[in-house]
């Protein structure tokens, strides 16, 4: 089932993510994919992750597409003028690929490279209103389009940002802007997700809850410090402390399982961040019977 | 205010080898109150060439350099102690420093013309020595919208639609250091009664008008 029908059919929505590789060895990307084949209704792939530099997302779609399995395109707005990005909106739908989840990017002085030049000439907002205008069979500068693309477009959103208002006003922003579904930034907190549903729901678009795996008591305490918007309680920083090397993956998973458990019944489905622990997905959805 | 530094002295050196006399070119706008081209900097940088050896033939504090009648009338008058130079270090902004070589040119005094500073921002002056950037010149001023706050400058990635996914706490996902523009933005429009504004869809930015080199000429002035 495509993500697209997941979520009009009203069953609870899947997606993994994969990051494709810093080099041409696609091995690892492939075997995430084969795993997550037949359990999720799509498959992101990130767009340069943290400004750092690595195979684009539009090729690494159109191979995992061809293993059967349901892309979701990433596409920032850091490294690619108004140009580029609609002519990349056109690539993907020329490759039969639809899901498109259209995001500002980080940074460039976050990643690998700090000293290129940063775009950023859309926003996400206005890059939601330029598929749009794609779709409808015209470019951002009125010019009639020989074939029209069809997506299904995808925004970001973070509940744990604080203040939560300006958010949600830019959700609101990007709903209006074309936004068909909603995947969040990681959440730990069942009430700080509480918190933001409350608000969104009103906005009657899906929205996945974001779950990053948990690696490490160090990774979650460097996600409290570097990455906005972004708390994990100090329990569960405990428990992954607790626990020997050998035993986080199933740590992780059965943290996971209880994150999702606790959230899925105010959302519409689950976005799921691996970070390269793709293998343990199938586990996680098995325990909380999706 | 064009907010500007001083290049390390060893760069301003190198650029100066094989020269012997050199004339120096301050300003009395922007690289005065920035600490780079007044006239004690100007001193001090005569001290400083002198000890590596250089022969300062003179040195001038334009008023300012960026306008070329200042500078035509300003070398004319100072005709011999220019001519005596290999060069021009000009301890002014890049567009002071061009308008020197420019207007030089002009007047037939042409020298080889030496950057002195790193022009780095058109900034406000908080206080004293501390400048801050407010504006990035884009030609399509925005502040309307924003509670008068910039987007396109306070804001890192230039966003017109609202914080992104980085903003957190008041800070900006590059530096915690930093003020979220759009958390500043959102404050004062919920201070002034006007958030609704944020609500608005706005249209991609017009880089057209940002075309370099950019050219303005008065309705009077025009031929």
């Amino acid at each position: 089932m495509r993500l697209r029908e997941a979520f009009e059919s009203g069953k609870f929505a899947l997606t993994a993510e994969v990051a494709p590789p810093k080099g041409t060895d696609l091995s690892h990307v492939m075997e995430e994919v084969e795993v997550f084949k037949g359990r999720v209704h799509g498959v992101n792939v990130t767009d340069l992750q943290s400004s750092v530099m690595k195979m684009g997302s539009l090729t690494v779609c159109h191979l995992i597409k061809d293993k059967g399995v349901e892309p979701v395109f990433q596409v920032t707005c850091r490294d690619r003028n108004r140009l580029a990005l609609q002519s990349d909106l056109l690539n993907a739908s020329a490759l039969g690929i639809e899901n498109v989840l259209c995001l500002t990017g980080d940074y460039t002085t976050l990643g690998d490279h700090p000293q290129a030049k940063p775009v950023f000439d859309l926003d996400s907002v206005q890059l939601l209103q330029a598929a749009v205008k794609l779709q409808n069979g015209e470019d951002m500068a009125g010019e009639k389009l020989e074939g029209n693309p069809k997506f299904f477009l995808g925004a970001v959103v973070n509940p744990g940002a604080d203040p939560l208002e300006p958010q949600l006003i830019k959700m609101e922003k990007k709903i209006k802007a074309g936004a068909q579904f909603f995947q969040t930034q990681a959440v730990y907190d069942p009430s700080i997700f509480e918190r933001f549903m409350k608000e969104a729901s009103k906005f009657k678009v899906p929205v996945m809850l974001g779950i990053v795996m948990l690696k490490s008591a160090g990774m979650a305490k460097y996600m409290n410090e570097n990455v906005a918007g972004v708390f994990v309680p100090d329990a569960l920083i405990a428990e992954m402390k607790e626990t020997p090397k050998e035993d986080r993956p199933k740590k992780s998973v059965e943290i996971c399982a209880r994150l999702i458990k606790e959230m899925k019944d105010m959302c519409q489905g689950v976005h799921l961040m691996p970070l390269g622990w793709g293998k343990h997905v199938p586990a996680i959805l098995d325990a909380v019977g999706l | 205010m064009i907010i500007q530094e001083q290049k390390p002295f060893d760069e301003i050196l190198q650029s100066l080898e094989g020269e012997e006399k050199i004339f120096l070119v301050g300003c009395s706008l922007c690289a005065t109150t920035c600490q780079v081209g007044g006239e004690d900097q100007l001193k001090e940088m005569e001290g400083k060439l002198k000890e590596k050896g250089k022969t300062i033939t003179g040195w001038i504090v334009l008023d300012p350099a960026c306008q070329a009648v200042e500078v035509k009338k300003k070398f004319r008058e100072r005709k011999e102690e220019i001519e005596k130079a290999d060069s021009i270090l000009v301890m002014a902004c890049g567009g002071g420093a061009q308008s020197v070589r420019e207007n030089a040119e002009r007047i037939k005094m042409n020298k080889i013309v030496h950057p002195g500073v790193n022009t780095l921002f058109q900034g406000e002056i908080i206080r004293g020595g501390h400048f801050e950037e407010r504006c990035s010149l884009c030609a399509e001023c925005v502040l309307e919208q924003t509670g008068g706050i910039c987007p396109i400058t306070r804001c890192t990635k230039g966003l017109l639609n609202g914080p992104c996914g980085g903003s957190s706490n008041g800070k900006c996902e590059v530096d915690p250091e930093r003020d979220c523009g759009w958390d500043l933005i959102y404050k004062r429009l919920k201070e002034i009664g006007q958030l609704e504004k944020m609500s608005e869809l706005r249209e991609a930015k017009d880089y057209s008008k940002l075309m370099k080199p950019r050219t303005l000429i008065l309705e009077g002035d025009k031929k």
